[in-house]
């Protein structure tokens, strides 16, 4: 068997890597898609974590989790087309005011 | 060496390398790829920890609808070539790297000196928990409530996202 520890410290890596993406990335596509990866490690902490004690509730917010990423990735994207329209880019650097 | 252990370290490895690289790739469209990489490699240790169900729902919604989204934006956008996506290295980056490896640190720290869970052994009801039986038993008593308010919120995504996306109307 895996010890639990495996899991959790992958988990723990995959989400370090995304919260450098999001702090060092100017692309906005590519400091969403690092959000993502965030909300997908949590996930498999979540996983491992229902999966050791038995306990279906963390499934369950995993299921809720990717729901939620499901809207705000909607959501989202339509935000950045919204910017893209208005700004001609995606760069976050150029992004710096919050009406034009 | 297990057959279990083998499949773990090759996913684990896999998920890792891909997530490394997805936040390395100046173009959009290779980041995306190698997450859909990443999230079946997640999928594949779904499966390891027993749970089907969300495995499945893994590979079709995230690396199949979501991405699908990521991917057609990308498209849509026509960000332009490389000089266009050239991003200069600022004294925000390198404290932003600074900060992330004060995180990986801090998080091998606490794995190192304060684990105190020797839990080697998956749960004895977890292989019957990953079904679509159990799971759907389980989502339609006790998290009936969070189930339907979910219905309500994907609306609210959907006209959200269409509200924004539209183009105005100059008259």
């Amino acid at each position: 068997m895996i010890p639990l520890n495996f899991y959790l410290i992958l988990s723990a890596f995959m989400f370090c890597v995304g919260v450098l993406g999001v702090l060092v990335r100017r692309n906005a596509i590519i400091v969403f898609m690092s959000i993502e990866l965030m909300l997908n490690s949590v996930n498999l902490s979540l996983i491992a974590f229902a999966s050791f004690l038995g306990d279906p509730t963390g499934q369950m917010l995993v299921f809720f989790v990717m729901t939620v990423a499901a809207a705000e990735a909607a959501v989202g994207l339509a935000i950045v087309i919204a910017l893209f329209r208005n700004k001609q880019t995606v760069n976050i650097d150029e992004i710096n005011i919050l009406k034009w | 060496m297990t057959f279990e252990q083998v499949v773990f370290f090759l996913l684990a490895a896999t998920a890792a390398f891909s997530s490394v690289m997805m936040i390395l790739q100046r173009n959009p469209v290779n980041s995306a790829l190698y997450l859909i990489l990443n999230f079946f490699c997640l999928g594949g240790l779904y499966l390891t920890l027993n749970a089907q169900f969300i495995a499945m729902v893994q590979v079709l919604v995230y690396a199949g609808a979501i991405m699908v989204l990521f991917l057609f934006v990308i498209m849509l956008l026509n960000l332009g070539d490389d000089k266009r996506l050239r991003e200069h290295l600022g004294i925000r980056t390198y404290a932003g790297i600074g900060f992330s490896v004060a995180l990986v640190l801090e998080l091998l720290c606490i794995f190192v000196f304060h684990s105190q869970n020797s839990a080697v052994r998956q749960s004895g009801n977890a292989v019957e928990m990953g079904t679509v039986e159990y799971i759907g038993k389980v989502l339609f008593t006790k998290f009936l409530f969070p189930f339907e308010v979910t219905s309500l919120l994907l609306l609210a995504a959907i006209v959200g996202a269409v509200i924004l996306a539209k183009k105005k109307v100059t008259e």
